[in-house]
């Protein structure tokens, strides 16, 4: 065993409004930026949808993760020996037009416009080239199911539905979407690191951040193409490779990152994970249909012996030992069960899990009136209005079982709490459902807490990241005391 | 007199300059090391310029390397007819597609809105420096074929005697000035070297070609290699 330590999340998507809030603080702390205008770390995408980049899930396409093949674990998009061929013209780096052309607007004019009988008006601009756009896409077009015809038709988790529930998405009376916030998932196997030729992405061994050494990066942009979310981005402008950091200055100071922080629905979730390091690859490896087990079964119990010992043996402080026993995340994803990850196929193994949404149900009716009739508690889960199979393309490797686990689970939870609280369904009904799923009266009241009643401790629990102890390691404290922060701020030197 | 500022001076003050720059960059601006990939912003016309010129380029490069090595051995290897003219025609080959594909890039840039937008002097100098040197190379090739062989036989004692610090301008004072020309603007791509983009040439990766593919960096232990 090789226990290693990560600050992991998790993604409440039953409680994601789609307010944008997230994308919104993550840029005005980080990519606010000349060349990173069109970057969003953290970006909000409407399902079903083609998402940002579009069409990043179609790997046909962009070449991204791991695959495979004779028994190894291989990169899609390069290799030691593609990259000599590629690293003048990289056949999967996706260009500006995959993404949009950011622009802002021309205020000046509204000022200087000179006098005429028309109002002045202030028009689009390229914030590349400075010049007047036409504005034909941007980060969100697909929003709330906007041009769904186009958009939400191509979604690459529509693959296997049926041409009815195809239809039945987009119908006026059963239309159904929810929003999907996307972040680095700062993998356990990041296919971004292993792909960089000067090896400038890294993971962090003390929390497991992925990060992009901006001093060893010189341009190769394997990472762009590697990362099959597309969370690495080509700063255009500096000619580098920028992705989302987790805010570990703010972690490193014990604040959430921005985007948890400024979660209006409060969907965010961030806690230590143990896990067993040496069984990474092993687990990779795995068919399709039980890489989720498997990659939940790398996660190991911080309140198992063996595992403390092992852990303590492997250099983990007590402190974040602690911390990561209080994990909500270890609770959701390990526990209970109900998080999972995305597209786990790319066999990156993401350390950002999703809880799956429950959707409104297809009603179907006997008579006129609405069918309730039902011994089958949990029949309707299959005839919610975001087909199983959707969400299993999303977060079950195609493979249904684990996410009508977490979905039956998650109405268990809802009927008990109907039971206790609005009394419309009886308490021996509610008890027999949450038998069903698998849950206990206990664990269901902890399921609601934590789901519905958290507070901001509740939902992020940082381990003290000992900054001070890192620092120590590194150089005297005496001379950091005396330097100038984080990342490139250099100090007032005298200059020759 | 002009021949020995030109060829006995002007090599040491551009080769003196870019040890300097480069590795005083590479310590002090480590992250100005970039190729300054412009692919993202164009993604087409990328592919037809950059692909050839580098292949090219490459190819001759080495082919200058090879004669300034090993001279001895180029000559011995030459001394047959049919591998003079198949190593003739792959540097010409070279050649061209190195100036083809140089003239689309500089076209690329010129043409295309977004990526004039990251042009900068610095970049404009580069291409001037390298439309000579490639057309002229070009040139010579055409107008003074079997290069292979007179190259090892003039210009390898000439650079050899610069590398031992003992100048000796005597064997190519008699070439043409195509090739003197050719030389000179070598030192000025040399000198100017280190100011520019180029530097890219000197952080082209080679440890990934035998790293374990993931990296983990821990406080307070050195660097994994990369
Ligand atoms: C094996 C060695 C080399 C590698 C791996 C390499 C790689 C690259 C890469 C990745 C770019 C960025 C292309 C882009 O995406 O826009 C580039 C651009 C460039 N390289 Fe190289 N290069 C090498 C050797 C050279 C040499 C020997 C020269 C010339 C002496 C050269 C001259 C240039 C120039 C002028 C550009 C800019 C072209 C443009 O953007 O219009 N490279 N190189
Ligand atoms: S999502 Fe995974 S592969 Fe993509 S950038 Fe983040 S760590 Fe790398
Ligand atoms: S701030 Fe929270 S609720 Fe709003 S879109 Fe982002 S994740 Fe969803």
């Amino acid at each position: 065993m090789n226990v290693r330590s990560q600050i992991s999340m998790v993604f409440h998507l039953d409680k994601c409004i789609g307010c944008h809030t997230c994308s919104v603080a993550c840029k005005n702390v980080w990519t606010d930026r000349k060349g990173a205008e069109y970057m969003w770390w953290n970006n909000v995408e409407t399902k079903p949808g083609t998402g940002y980049p579009t069409l990043w899930e179609d790997q046909e396409e962009y070449q991204g993760g791991w695959e495979v093949s004779d028994g190894k674990l291989q990169l899609k998009s390069t290799s030691k020996k593609k990259i000599v061929f590629n690293i003048f013209h990289n056949p999967h780096m996706p260009s500006i037009d995959d993404y949009y052309e950011p622009w802002t607007y021309n205020y000046e004019h509204l000022f200087d416009a000179p006098a005429s009988d028309d109002q002045p008006v202030a028009r689009p601009i390229s914030q590349i080239t400075g010049e007047l756009v036409q504005i034909e896409s941007g980060p969100n077009w697909d929003d709330d199911l906007g041009g769904s015809p186009v958009y939400a038709a191509n979604d690459p988790n529509l693959e296997g539905l049926s041409e009815e529930q195809r239809e039945q998405l987009s119908s006026v009376e059963r239309l159904v979407y929810f929003y999907l916030p996307r972040i680095c998932n700062h993998c356990l196997n990041p296919s971004c690191v292993a792909s960089c030729p000067s090896g400038a992405l890294y993971k962090r061994g003390q929390d497991g951040i992925v990060l992009v050494d901006q001093n060893r990066c010189r341009a190769w942009r394997s990472c762009v193409a590697a990362c099959p979310y597309k969370k690495v981005y080509y700063n255009w402008f500096a000619g580098k490779a920028e992705k989302c950091i987790l805010c570990y200055p703010r972690l490193e100071t014990g604040q959430a990152p921005a985007c948890f922080h400024s979660c209006v629905g409060r969907i965010r979730y961030l806690g230590v994970l143990l896990y067993d390091a040496s069984r990474i690859e092993e687990v990779a490896l795995k068919k399709d249909a039980e890489l989720v087990e498997a990659h939940r079964s790398l996660i190991l119990d911080p309140n198992d012996p063996e595992v403390i010992s092992a852990a303590r043996a492997a250099g983990i402080d007590e402190a974040v030992l602690e911390s990561a026993r209080k994990s909500p995340v270890f609770k959701f994803v390990k526990e209970w069960k109900m998080a999972l990850p995305p597209h786990i196929e790319y066999r990156t193994m993401p350390m950002l899990f999703y809880v799956p949404p429950l959707s409104p149900v297809i009603s179907s009716r006997v008579n006129g009136l609405v069918d309730f009739d039902s011994t089958e508690f949990f029949h309707d889960i299959d005839e919610s209005r975001v087909p199983v199979r959707f969400l299993a393309n999303l977060f079950g490797a195609g493979e249904e079982r684990e996410v009508r686990y977490a979905l039956r689970k998650q109405k268990a939870v809802r009927w008990w709490r109907r039971a206790r609280t609005a009394g419309d369904v009886d308490q021996e009904t509610a008890l027999r459902m949450l038998a069903e799923a698998d849950c206990t009266p206990e664990q269901a009241e902890a399921i609601y807490q934590l789901t519905s009643l958290c507070t901001f401790e509740d939902r992020f629990v940082i381990p003290p990241m000992h900054r001070e102890q890192v620092i120590e390691q590194a150089q005297s404290p005496q001379q950091a005391r005396s330097s100038a922060g984080f990342g490139f701020t250099t100090g007032t030197a005298r200059s020759i | 007199m002009f021949d020995t500022l030109l060829f006995g001076v002007l090599p040491y003050v551009a080769m003196f300059t870019f040890f300097l720059v480069t590795i005083q960059r590479y310590r002090q601006r480590s992250f100005s090391y970039s190729s300054l990939s412009s692919q993202f912003l164009e993604n087409r016309r990328h592919f037809w310029s950059l692909v050839p010129f580098h292949y090219g380029i490459l190819v001759v490069l080495a082919g200058h390397i090879v004669a300034f090595l090993f001279p001895r051995e180029l000559l011995a290897f030459n001394s047959r007819p049919l591998r003079l003219y198949i190593l003739e025609t792959a540097a010409l080959t070279g050649g061209l597609m190195t100036l083809v594909g140089l003239t689309a890039a500089v076209f690329r840039r010129w043409t295309t809105a977004k990526i004039r937008t990251v042009t900068t002097v610095s970049d404009w100098l580069v291409y001037a420096l390298l439309t000579i040197q490639v057309a002229n190379g070009v040139y010579v090739a055409v107008a003074h074929p079997w290069g292979s062989s007179w190259f090892a036989a003039s210009v390898s004692p000439y650079l050899w005697s610069l590398a031992r610090l003992t100048p000796d301008i005597t064997t190519i004072t008699p070439l043409p000035w195509g090739v003197k020309l050719h030389i000179i603007n070598a030192y000025l791509l040399i000198g100017f070297f280190p100011f520019t983009r180029l530097v890219h040439v000197l952080v082209i990766p080679n440890v990934y070609l035998w790293r374990k593919p993931q990296v983990v960096r821990w406080p307070g232990r050195p660097y994994p290699a990369s």
